[in-house]
């Protein structure tokens, strides 16, 4: 065996074992969430006498977030199938959509964190907008961290393009990607929806 | 690369998924929206929480399948079963926490006197 | 005369002498470790050869130096508090103030837990997990090697509290609030805590996720589930527990966190915050995390009850079947450790149930080893000794667990003294005695010389002896009500002479330690007298044992097939050397200092919380991402060993089983 082609075949084998460990890794971020839903969950109605859920959110808003995430992570999957078929043009410019709609979701979040600060509803003002921010925040740092992945995603595929690593790569950001819009699901509906009515 | 990616049965399953997704969210989002339009009259409060979780926990599952591909790699299957697995201790984290605090509420009087009577 | 830079709260005459040891202690031994490198000129052999390593062996041994400095340091602890305990009595106020006390307490539990028993747990399996399942190395080297930093990293911050601000949490080893909060915990002490032991944690959760990818995809060819040894099962189990816990922790010391920086309401009196949604919280983290200390030790009294017994272990299978229920249950018990918190009946009474239930696995591992040691040929080497004081005091704490697992008896022992021996007794009468059963059983194979065992011996008999010696008076204290964390008490109670019986037995123990140290001073100095030569000094069963003393880099020149349990075993029992075979060349991963700078990094981050200095934390976190994104860059991660040099190195052994 060649050194290349032994070097190659040691990738390749890495493939399997790295995206079992990204996945279980996934699970304990899962767990994460999982905490911080309890936590907001049982300090859901500590409102110290201030404003609840109900007051605050805006389910139009809300919508419009969750649409583009839920798109977001439907374009994340379409960049993979594409860099799994070496499309590196169409791979970047999934990747670019997927970034650009993450993009949006962190604008509109972010809005809506000013909004409430500036109104006076900040996560001082009470447990329940302590849960409230922390959750949310923790999703929505999750978010920025994954578009700092994929920025860097983008300049690994310029220097090196798409070979088992970048594709193995991807395949990882996505699996992240679409966990985020699963914990957002429940953002949506816990959070908001069990918080309006 | 004879097929274009967009003829792949891998692309219809994002697609139908994509749309399930979407399906759900409007389903759930729209219960809410006509409850709170009415004046929280017009379902009940136990029928909508009931919706907006089943909604959820479908809408996840459909995404576990078509966007994560579960229950389609080969044996050993370490993904699904890790998964299920933490899934186990997120349900006995969550639910087991939300019984105990309460529970503490209760007897530390930690409550107000409306919420002790909807206590369990 | 205090070094005591960016102090924050003042420190009372009393204590100015102990703090000022501590200090000098720190901060004199990071100079003699510094100077001394430098003057022999190891500083370049130390980063190549052990710093920058990801070789699962080296990392192991490093993981063993740190956590056995910090048992030093938690013994030195230990020491002032038994001292106080036993002298602390009516008109006298022993020799350190209340706060002090408590600080030294909570630094106690803090050291012993995250940096002993962690730090021998986390070593041990480096060390031999990859050997037993026949691979070259863990799935994540380089990750490995970066939770070795940041469990190291961890440790320094905790040391660093001694000298910089001169304060640690006085708040008990978890740092319950409302007394954690910013109100009534003002200085630095609780925010050292919260990240030494976070830093860590985050170490420990990437080991986790790393022995377990290990454990389901680089078993040798033919070694199914059902055929890995006990000791594999046991770390498969901890480390799915470590997974599923140390999250909970994560986000618990964030909240706290949140609490003490920006002003949050998570856990204070105030803004509707619940301190009882902390306790329960830490507690879900807090039960898994003694399940993860103690199951790793069980796997290795598994490993040497057989092997020490001639025979194989006794009933595999429950043995399996047990670990994967006490790790299920593990999950559902956590309320007993508040069962006075106020929750109803039917809550308690489900924990208590459960808790009660959880012991029923342990006690048939516990009659496998004894059914194991029947009817074989038992050599009482000194491993055993370690065994049979396990099976004496972890019995009596676990029969006291059971008691403390009824609420009702609960309500008048929680927070006793009583509890306080429960949980020593079953750590180190359970887990430490493991690691140390482990160390003496695998020393040969990782340091290529055997320990002395007549020393070895002694060093068990003082443990054992002062173990029991150190926490009887301690079960009967908390049966007459005396209450843990007391720092002075009354004359008339009559309780003096249990402490002082309860301090004889501690200093017993530190006479087993100093028999300990001679043992590995004469062992090194000795070792050329004592040499492994075969690699399998016990006649030992599982595959480790068939590579030589040490391993060569890559474990294994040849992968070897795998047809039943104790494969080793059953290789020698079919005999024979297997005649001269083809190697290939092999691929292994170039050494790296990624872990040590993002150690550094986070070690920077947290000294920034800590002390309010938003500039350093911005440098930090570009650190961390510049340094990930350049390695994330980086091709050349990897050298090949040629055919020929492994031929080289294989043909010094004097033949080969494997």
């Amino acid at each position: 065996m060649t050194k290349i082609s032994m070097l190659q075949n040691e990738i390749q084998k890495e493939t399997e074992t790295s995206l079992l460990g990204f996945w279980i890794y996934m699970m304990t971020d899962c767990i994460v969430f999982a905490s911080l839903f309890a936590v907001f969950i049982v300090l859901r109605n500590n409102t110290a006498g201030g404003k609840a859920g109900s007051d605050l959110f805006s389910l139009s808003f809300i919508l419009t977030e969750t649409i583009i995430l839920l798109t977001s992570s439907f374009t994340s999957g379409l960049a993979l199938l594409a860099a799994q078929r070496s499309h590196l043009k169409q791979t970047v410019i999934w990747l670019c959509t997927t970034g650009l709609l993450g993009t949006s979701f962190l604008i509109l979040e972010l809005h809506e964190f000013t909004k409430l600060d500036h109104s006076g509803n900040s996560w001082r003002g009470s447990a329940f907008l302590s849960s409230y921010f922390t959750l949310v925040g923790t999703h929505g740092l999750h978010i920025t961290i994954g578009l700092l992945w994929l920025f860097a995603t983008l300049g690994y595929l310029y220097k090196k393009g798409l070979n088992e690593v970048s594709v193995r790569r991807i395949t990882m950001f996505s699996i992240f990607w679409h966990f985020l819009d699963i914990v957002w699901i429940f953002i949506f509906s816990v959070v908001y929806l069990l918080g309006v009515i | 690369m004879n097929t274009s990616m967009y003829q792949s049965k891998a692309f219809k399953a994002y697609l139908c998924g994509f749309f399930l997704s979407l399906l759900l969210t409007l389903f759930a989002w729209f219960i809410v929206w006509r409850h709170v339009s009415s004046g929280h009259v017009v379902y009940s409060h136990l029928f909508i929480r009931i919706s907006i979780v089943a909604c959820a926990v479908i809408q996840m599952l459909i995404q576990f399948v078509f966007f994560l591909h579960l229950g389609r790699e080969k044996k050993p299957r370490w993904n699904l079963h890790v998964l299920l697995a933490a899934i186990g201790v997120i349900i006995i984290l969550v639910l087991g926490s939300i019984w105990i605090m309460d529970n503490l509420n209760y007897n530390m009087m930690n409550i107000t006197p409306s919420q002790a009577d909807s206590a369990f | 005369m205090i070094i005591s830079l960016f102090s924050s709260t003042s420190v009372p005459s009393t204590d100015r002498l102990v703090l000022f040891f501590g200090q000098a202690m720190v901060v004199g031994a990071a100079l003699l470790i510094a100077l001394a490198l430098v003057y022999f000129k190891k500083v370049g052999w130390l980063w190549k050869n052990w710093l920058t390593s990801l070789d699962h062996k080296k990392i192991g041994i490093m993981y063993l130096v740190v956590a056995g400095v910090m048992l030093l340091r938690g013994l030195a602890d230990t020491v002032l508090l038994r001292f106080q305990q036993a002298t602390s009595v009516g008109a006298s106020q022993g020799i350190i103030s209340s706060n002090h006390y408590q600080q030294i307490f909570t630094a106690h539990g803090t050291m012993m837990i995250f940096f002993v028993a962690m730090g021998l747990v986390f070593g041990i399996i480096n060390l031999i997990l990859p050997l037993q399942i026949g691979s070259r190395d863990v799935a994540f080297p380089l990750l490995n090697n970066l939770s070795f930093w940041m469990y190291a990293a961890g440790a320094i911050l905790i040391n660093l509290s001694l000298v910089f601000g001169g304060e640690f949490a006085a708040t008990g080893w978890l740092a319950y609030p409302p007394l954690s909060e910013l109100q009534f915990s003002p200085g630095v002490g609780v925010d050292y805590w919260i990240w030494s032991i976070q830093i860590a944690g985050i170490g420990t959760l990437l080991s986790g996720i790393n022995f377990i990818t290990t454990i389901l995809t680089k078993r040798a060819p033919g070694m199914s589930m059902m055929k890995m040894p006990v000791f594999v099962w046991s770390v498969l189990a901890a480390m799915t527990l470590v997974a599923a816990a140390f999250p909970i922790l994560t986000v618990t010391l964030v909240l706290l966190t949140l609490d003490r920086t920006i002003g949050t309401h998570f856990f204070t009196t105030a803004g509707g915050g619940n301190a009882m949604m902390y306790v329960n919280l830490i507690w879900a983290w807090g039960h898994p995390e003694v399940y993860i200390l103690i199951l790793p030790a069980f796997g290795i009294y598994s490993e040497i009850v057989a092997t020490f017994s001639r025979k194989r272990l006794f009933g595999y299978t429950s043995m399996v079947y047990a670990i994967l229920a006490i790790t299920g249950l593990s999950f559902v018990v956590w309320l007993h450790h508040f069962f006075t918190m106020g929750a109803g009946a039917n809550v308690n009474a489900f924990f208590g149930i459960m808790t009660m239930v959880i012991a029923i696995p342990t006690g048939l591992k516990v009659f496998n080893w004894l059914f194991t040691m029947y009817r074989g040929r038992i050599n009482f080497a000194s491993p055993m000794i370690w065994f049979i004081g396990f099976v004496i005091t972890f019995s009596i704490g676990g029969a006291a667990g059971v008691m403390l697992g009824v609420p009702p008896i609960d309500f008048q022992l929680h927070n006793t003294l009583f509890l306080v021996a429960h949980f020593h007794t079953m750590i180190i009468g359970g887990a430490l005695f493991g690691y140390f059963a482990g160390i003496a059983y695998w020393f040969p194979k990782v340091f290529g010389f055997k320990l002395d065992e007549k020393l070895g011996k002694i060093a068990a008999y003082l443990w054992i002896a002062g173990l029991i010696c150190a926490f009887t008076p301690l079960y009967i204290l908390g049966l007459m009500g005396a209450t843990r964390r007391l720092d002075h008490y009354d004359a008339s109670l009559g309780w003096q002479g249990l402490f002082i019986v309860a301090g004889v037995g501690v200093v017993i123990i530190l006479a087993g330690v100093a028999v300990q140290f001679m043992m590995f001073y004469l062992a090194i100095k000795n070792r050329k007298k004592n040499l492994d030569t075969t690699g399998d000094p016990w006649n030992g069963r599982t595959l480790e044992w068939s590579t030589t003393s040490p391993a060569p880099v890559y474990n294994f020149a040849i992968i070897p097939t795998v047809s039943d349990r104790d494969e080793f075993f059953r290789r020698k029992q079919l005999g024979g050397i297997l005649p001269r075979r083809k190697y290939a060349a092999i691929v292994m991963p170039n050494n790296s200092s990624f872990g040590f700078f993002m150690a550094g990094w986070a070690l920077m981050f947290a000294f920034s919380v800590i002390w309010h200095y938003p500039p350093t934390m911005i440098v930090a976190l570009l650190g961390v991402i510049g340094t990930f994104i350049v390695r994330t860059f980086d091709d050349t991660t990897t050298h090949i060993i040629p055919a020929a040099e492994i031929e080289a190195i294989e043909n010094k052994r004097a033949g080969a089983l494997v």
